[in-house]
């Protein structure tokens, strides 16, 4: 089919300059596209990251004073119950299936997902979810158990809510499923032909890494929930204690998920910087095997360290010493990832702009995360500050100085292949300021606090931490006022910013190779790939070797040669060049 | 090219059943692929609620718990073997559509569903006969929802061939070159076997 057909079968307009703009309708449409799918999921999960912004902003009004001045304790509990389940359920983890969803096929040079109705199917059992677990809170029946739901507290507390909780996450679960199944059989089956698995952009590589935890720990979940929803709804006994069940069965249940989880909520954002980093350093990456298979490593180990989460559970002390060191051991590949990010950096010639700005703002918040988390492996440690802020702020390093600011990177680098528009750098980089200060007046006393022995998920607390907690309030309504400009900036910038052109930061992997945005199905021919991703100026011998792709009139569909094809294949120079490189 | 009218044909959604259609009919095996990922996600719900159960056995003083009346073997026996031999049969209604035999595959398909039926009526009185229910203890809590769990599955497949059979009567969808839709209802059957054949052994025997 020719590109017309294409775009009238799409019910577009064939516009011949912008192949690939959408009307805003079709992002409000079943459609099958996978661009038009993942910018839904960006977008439906970025509305809900307000929503849980709010929440935790709400949150955090409450604990500006020692007091209960705010809200009642028990809607407290609701807060921070939503505010974490929307947070993990609603934005990080979709949010990273949005950009497989859009970015693997383009990096793959394959035309779509391999399932493309089941791919809009996924994406369509979110927005629902969502609604149902937020309309909760109309109905006056939230759920206030924590994100972690441990019975018997959950089966004693609201009922409806709990049962709205239990079915919004097995609806969450099952997206996730669905859409892992398909990035892994779009990955395994769908590459150009000539892409061996070891010239994939690591990108992929953090997929399949990925879509193989959620694969095989998000039904135990949903088993958890099922036996936990039989207790709720059908008097069974399975984990309360009153009738002979277990509550660390469920426990041991749901962290075999929800461990998993961190690594279903930070891989794809490592595999995003991995891609960011060296276009930005105009650099080769370092080690591009070792942060492949690193991402294999750390999904493999992710899988047997749940039972960190349960040190003070009652758990034997030899089972707690078997997961302190496998935990310890989860550090070997996720180093290896940050000194090959580093070393990636070093030397290179950087541009600041607004995308590197936020990965090298990941590669240093999420260290400072990680490294908190080591401390936490170590039993005794955790014993002292289990169910402290010093976790909460553990976690919002790697969840927020980790993922988010992954995200955000992610946004920046590729709003041009999106939109096919610059985002405006001046409120970008403001962006990043305020969300850099923010985060860390945020969540940097909370370390502190939890040494201090302050309690996570209690509304009033001793008064000698009244400082610190309203420095974290305050820093908090900073990182709510640091998203506006953002969201100004995309909604402007995607409206009237100025034309991007193909490739504006001279990547070499294959989604700048087409237009911005793409057209329908992607590339007109099978791309052909010369060489491996990211090689930046490296010499790969005789370039006559290589076979060159003839170009169409209207776009270029492959990577024709080796180092620097992308510039040559641009055929507007003026409009290929990066902004900052045109001055 | 503007086309101004919205005609409801030629909608996104009909764009991928020409297009995408016509890919998956090249390539089948990314279908199969797809499915056995699907299923190594179903088996994980059931590793989970069977790690539960084992985890529950060993907590507990006595298993089953005092008072538990002993379970019937010769139903839930006779039940597992007509599951098992169904595996068989469908195995022959897979083999005779890669024959082009459209009306065998049909008679393997009807017998294969009538067994998973006769297992569905046979666990169904086997609920209406046992003397505990629901929530008795933890035993029969884990009985009833382990079975059940599994039951929905048979009654999944069972949908699953009725549609394949309905599919071949109806539109005459199936032929040497193309039956997926056979493998596949094939693929989840052997699934649900071997998922009974742990079951069995972990709530009768063990």
């Amino acid at each position: 089919m020719t590109q017309a057909q294409l775009q009238e079968g799409a019910n577009l307009p064939a516009l011949s300059e912008e192949p690939g703009v959408r009307k805003w309708r079709d992002y409000f449409s079943f459609n099958t596209d996978h661009k038009v799918i993942g910018i839904q999921y960006l977008v439906t999960t970025f509305i809900f990251y307000c929503i849980g912004g709010v929440l935790a902003d709400l949150v955090r009004t409450e604990l500006k004073t020692p007091e209960t001045d705010f809200v009642s304790p028990e809607v407290y509990n609701s807060l921070f119950t939503l505010h974490a389940t929307i947070m993990i359920f609603l934005w990080i983890v979709p949010a990273g299936a949005g950009f497989a969803n859009y970015l693997i096929p383009l990096m793959i040079g394959a035309k779509d997902m391999a399932f493309p109705r089941l791919n809009a199917v996924a994406f369509w059992m979110i927005p629902p979810a969502g609604l149902l677990l937020i309309s909760s809170l109309l109905i006056g029946d939230a759920p206030d158990a924590g994100w972690t739901s441990y019975p018997p507290l959950s089966l004693v507390t609201g009922q409806v809510g709990e049962a709205i909780w239990i079915m919004s996450v097995l609806l969450l679960g099952t997206s996730s499923i669905l859409g892992a199944i398909n990035f892994l059989v779009t990955i395994w089956k769908m590459r150009t032909p000539g892409m061996t698995f070891n010239q994939m952009p690591l990108f992929c590589w953090a997929m399949v890494a990925t879509s193989a935890i959620t694969l095989l720990s998000t039904p135990v979940l949903a088993g958890a929930l099922i036996l936990l929803a039989f207790d709720l709804l059908a008097g069974t006994t399975f984990f309360n204690p009153t009738g002979g069940g277990d509550p660390i069965v469920y426990q041991h249940m749901f962290w075999f998920y929800s461990h998993p989880a961190v690594y279903i909520m930070i891989l794809p954002f490592f595999g995003l910087i991995s891609e960011i980093l060296p276009v930005h350093a105009r650099k080769p990456i370092f080690g591009y095997q070792a942060i492949a298979y690193s991402s294999l490593a750390i999904s493999f180990l992710g899988l047997i360290v749940w039972a960190h989460h349960m040190f003070t559970s009652g758990v034997p002390g030899w089972l707690r010493m078997f997961f302190m060191i496998t935990t310890m051991i989860i550090a070997v590949p996720t180093g290896i990832k940050v000194f090959s990010w580093v070393a990636t950096v070093w030397g290179g010639k950087l541009r600041l702009n607004s995308a590197m700005l936020f990965a090298m703002g990941f590669v240093g918040t999420f260290v400072i995360g990680g490294i908190s988390g080591i401390m936490l492996a170590a039993v005794p440690f955790d014993i002292h500050v289990h169910d402290t802020y010093f976790v909460v702020a553990h976690l919002h390093y790697v969840l927020f100085g980790g993922s988010v600011l992954g995200i955000y990177a992610g946004f920046y680098h590729w709003f041009p292949k999106m939109t096919g528009r610059m985002l405006n750098e001046f409120w970008g980089k403001v962006h990043f300021a305020l969300t850099i200060v923010g985060l860390n007046l945020t969540f940097l006393p909370m370390h502190k606090l939890g040494m201090m022995g302050m309690n996570r998920r209690i509304a009033v607390y001793d008064p000698k931490f009244e400082t610190l907690n309203f420095i974290c309030t305050m820093g908090s309504y900073l990182l709510a006022v640091s998203t506006f400009p953002f969201i100004i900036n995309a909604i402007w910038s995607w409206m009237y910013g100025p034309k991007a052109g193909n490739n504006p930061w001279q990547a070499l992997t294959l989604e700048w190779m087409t237009t911005s945005p793409p057209a329908i199905e992607n590339f007109d021919k099978p791309p052909v790939l010369a060489t491996g991703p990211y090689d930046y100026g490296m010499s790969h011998g005789d370039d006559e070797e290589v076979e060159k792709v003839p170009l169409s009139d209207e776009r270029e569909p492959a990577l024709a040669a080796g180092p620097n094809s992308a510039l040559r294949a641009d055929p507007d120079p003026k409009v290929a060049a990066h902004p900052e490189d045109r001055k | 090219m503007q086309s101004q009218t919205i005609d409801p044909a030629k909608t996104a959604l009909n764009y991928h059943h020409t297009e995408a259609a016509a890919h998956h009919e090249e390539h089948p095996d990314h279908r199969i692929t797809g499915l056995i990922l699907f299923l190594v996600a179903e088996g994980m719900i059931f590793f989970g609620m069977f790690s539960a159960y084992l985890a529950f056995r060993s907590v507990l003083p006595s298993w089953p718990p005092e008072g538990t009346p002993e379970l019937e073997l010769l139903l839930p026996g006779v039940n597992t073997i007509i599951l098992i031999s169904s595996s068989f049969v469908i195995h022959n209604a897979d083999t005779a559509i890669k024959k082009n035999d459209v009306s065998g595959m049909r008679t393997w398909l009807a017998i294969t569903a009538a067994m998973g039926a006769i297992f569905l009526a046979g666990q169904l009185y086997e609920y209406s006969n046992l003397e505990f229910g629901l929530t008795t203890n933890l035993f029969a809590s884990a009985f009833y929802v382990l079975t059940g769990f599994h039951g929905l599955h048979v009654f999944i497949g069972l949908v699953a061939i009725l549609a394949v059979l309905w599919r071949s009567r109806v539109t005459g969808h199936y032929s040497s070159e193309k039956h997926f839709g056979v493998e596949a209802a094939e693929i989840y059957w052997h699934f649900v076997d071997v998922v009974w054949i742990v079951l069995f052994g972990l709530l009768y025997i063990l």
